[in-house]
């Protein structure tokens, strides 16, 4: 074992970090451009040198890059550590680029992939729907053929970034006739036509975050399919194999629990500072007993990975162990708190106490829970980790449902 | 970054599950498990010859020069096997000779502890869960006197590496005059413990006992978290493999929700610990700086999620699990062990808090 990188990616790093200081912050003229300018223009040098879009093809905007899950990690603690911009995070890129490049025509390729890598697209993701949650298959926002233009009835729930968004990557029911599964289609749909409505879906934190969209007779080119009529549950599935594991959220977990440390210290129990309180001194030991092996077992996955080999059953578990330990997490602050647990989440005095956050931890205390439910509940990660990772058997629901 | 194991760590491991599965199965477990002394002679020799007992000795004292972590990776095989025998209180007693005896102390003893031809142990413990450097109370000078608890297997070894007052360490041969051991009753019968009462008993102060001593210590948290993380393991797979067996309403029971969720919870709990013992095992072999605080963490981490897996999986089994018959039992007890030994978890979480600054 050795937890340094090595001479070769010591050297790797060495260059980009030279690379970064001579163009992040942006200096000279580029420093005068408006932010969204110079982020690109630092973006386009820095997927010159293969720093950015590393698994999309150089013809489709991207520095194709060999996969090296090591250049990778360094490549994200370098930028993070300058706040320099990465790669566009949005589900454009983490979604919607993999799904076209496996399963698209190549003409969907060169007209989508290189804007949405640039950052120039936006997207949002129509899956869910009020009736089909877990239960996504059961969708019924429908698609039909007329002339040369599908034409969409239905409704989306929890769709992030809908009004930002230039088009939709959505799941809609074109087989009514066929079984469940097989009756779906993926369509790419223009977002600003007559036929959208978004209507922004108030959180109990108090934000917004997510939306409805009716879709009253939307419209969509008929070759804006990807893949063919009925093979939209495969192509929707074919993304999840692009996700990869837990090294980005550990490092969240780490920062977060750092700053509930530095809570811990500027709070007071008993009139003194709470870190000297027993109870509280065991509970975030015990709980960095769990973020550090969250932690260290992200640095084994990545060498596994790194060797070509599956890292097995874990990988089934990162997101229920992350949302875990960030439940957790907001659970101790929220008792570190004390009194002003009563306050406005959103109120100044409580900002700026989450590193790297916005969010206050209040609202951290009931944000935790959106991100557990989102993209499958607790209870759903259960489920696949029992019958991936351990290999008991399906749930007969979801074999036979109609 | 490597952060896995090599292909020779990959096979030790192998190596010893596979002999352990040969040898140590569950009917002849049990027989030790269940008989007089918790020492199966034969067990023992195939784990000598198969290299552990001279595993982190030095090359030139006849060992094969490894580290805590191989230590490290055997005793999570070894915890998920319940193999029974004296190999923790021996590798511990060895490593403090290893870090802390006079040449000509370790010419005497590392050749014969590294074949197996002598056997040592580490009686650290003092009444009322003194277990760690600070709280040693034997006086030792030429002579030790007082009681020790909780000595692995004292009545079959030859050497005993002794914690004394000041925090220092003291090698008693077992033969020397005043020495009673006394076997405790213990709750895992898969590694029986002793108590020891000195009476005037000859003794040799290690040289470099006092830095020594909180090294040893924190080896022997690693060892005990990676033992928990074993057994944690088997308890999980002995669970599921339970589910996926036993039918009720017509159905194997691994079909209810119910379950598998309790099932999924047990693996969660448990499988990113693998790299927390991990890393304690490298800290204490790379990162000196860091070894102390790891070993603490991952030993107070580890041993109380596998308590609570034990428990789990007792209720996983139902009305069998509960039985001095189900196998569960054997693996329950294994972990009470890892659980209490060297101080319980609240001890080492507030050693964590401490060593963090806070």
């Amino acid at each position: 074992m050795d937890l340094s990188y090595g001479e070769e990616y010591e050297e790797f790093r060495a260059e980009l970090r030279t690379f970064l200081e001579e163009n992040w912050p942006p200096k000279g003229a580029e420093a005068e451009l408006p932010k969204k300018e110079a982020a690109a223009s630092f973006r386009e040098r820095a997927t010159a040198r293969g720093y950015l879009a590393r698994s999309i093809p150089e013809k489709y905007g991207g520095s194709e890059q060999p996969p090296d899950e090591i250049r990778a990690a360094i490549i994200r603690e370098e930028f993070r550590r300058v706040r320099a911009p990465r790669d566009a995070r949005g589900i454009g890129t983490m979604m919607l680029v993999p799904t076209l490049l496996e399963k698209g025509a190549e003409w969907q390729k060169e007209k989508f992939v290189p804007p949405t890598v640039s950052g120039e697209y936006r997207w949002c993701q129509g899956y869910s729907e009020p009736g089909s949650g877990s239960d996504l298959a059961s969708l019924r926002t429908r698609a039909e053929l007329v002339g040369d233009e599908w034409v969409i009835n239905g409704q989306k729930i929890w769709t992030t970034q809908a009004q930002q968004a230039h088009f939709m990557f959505c799941l809609c029911r074109t087989e009514p006739d066929a079984p469940k599964h097989a009756g779906i289609s993926y369509l790419l749909v223009p977002m600003d036509q007559p036929g959208i409505e978004v209507s922004p879906l108030r959180q109990m934190t108090g934000g917004a975050d997510f939306n409805q969209v009716f879709l009253n007779d939307a419209r969509t080119p008929a070759d804006w399919i990807v893949g063919q009529r009925g093979q939209g549950w495969e192509v929707s599935r074919a993304t999840l194999k692009h996700e990869r594991n837990s090294i980005g959220a550990a490092a969240m977990s780490t920062a977060m629990f750092d700053g509930l440390v530095q809570l811990a210290k500027q709070s007071q129990r008993g009139g003194r500072p709470a870190i000297e309180d027993p109870e509280i001194r065991q509970r975030l030991v015990a709980l960095e007993g769990y973020i550090r092996a969250h932690e260290y077992s992200g640095y084994r996955q990545l060498t596994l990975n790194a060797r070509g080999e599956h890292p097995g059953s874990i990988q089934t578990m990162n997101k229920l162990v992350s949302t875990n330990i960030g439940s957790e997490v907001a659970k101790l602050a929220l008792d570190l708190l004390g009194e002003d647990g009563l306050l406005d989440p959103d109120g100044e005095r409580l900002l700026g106490q989450i590193p790297n956050m916005s969010r206050s931890w209040i609202s951290q205390y009931m944000y935790s829970l959106g991100i557990a439910v989102a993209g499958g509940t607790g209870n759903i990660q259960r489920n696949v980790i029992a019958e991936r990772g351990l290999g008991l058997p399906r749930d007969h629901y979801a074999q036979s449902s109609k | 970054m490597n952060f896995g194991l090599s292909e020779e760590q990959r096979m030790l491991q192998e190596t010893v599950r596979q002999f352990l599965e040969n040898e140590c199965a569950p009917p002849k477990l049990r027989e030790i498990f269940e008989g007089e002394t918790g020492f199966d002679p034969a067990l023992w020799k195939g784990m000598v010859e198969l290299g552990l007992a001279g595993l982190h000795v030095p090359e030139e004292h006849g060992g094969a020069g490894l580290q805590v972590l191989d230590l490290a990776l055997v005793a999570e095989t070894l915890g998920y096997g319940g193999a029974p025998g004296p190999f923790f209180g021996h590798a511990l007693g060895t490593l403090a000779l290893c870090l802390a005896a006079s040449d000509s102390q370790k010419h005497k003893w590392l050749p014969r502890l590294a074949t197996g031809s002598a056997l040592a142990t580490l009686a650290l413990g003092e009444a009322g869960g003194a277990w760690q450097p600070e709280e040693w109370a034997l006086p030792a000078g030429d002579t030790l006197s007082g009681t020790k608890c909780g000595v692995p297997y004292a009545s079959l070894a030859d050497v005993m590496v002794v914690g004394v007052a000041g925090g220092g360490l003291a090698l008693v041969e077992r033969e020397s005059q005043g020495v009673e051991v006394t076997p405790v009753g213990g709750v895992d019968r898969s590694r029986r413990v002793d108590q020891v009462r000195f009476d005037g008993t000859p003794c040799e102060v290690l040289p470099d006992g006092k830095a020594a001593a909180p090294r040893v210590r924190d080896a022997g948290l690693v060892l005990l978290a990676a033992d928990a993380f074993g057994a944690g393991s088997r308890l999980v797979d002995l669970s599921v493999e339970y589910a996926k067996t036993r039918e009720q309403f017509g159905v194997t029971i691994g079909h209810f929700q119910a379950l598998k969720h309790q099932l999924a919870n047990m693996a969660v709990e448990l499988e990113p610990s693998r790299a927390l013992y991990w890393y304690a095992a490298h800290a204490f072999d790379q990162l000196p700086e860091q070894a102390e605080r790891a070993s603490a963490l991952a030993k107070a981490h580890i041993t109380e999620r596998a308590m609570q897996i034990a428990r789990d999986a007792v209720e996983a089994h139902g009305g069998i699990g509960f039985t001095w018959e189900c196998d569960v039992q054997i693996w329950f007890k294994r972990v009470m062990f890892d659980r209490a030994y060297l101080g319980i978890p609240s001890v080492h979480r507030e050693r964590a808090a401490r060593l963090a600054g806070w």
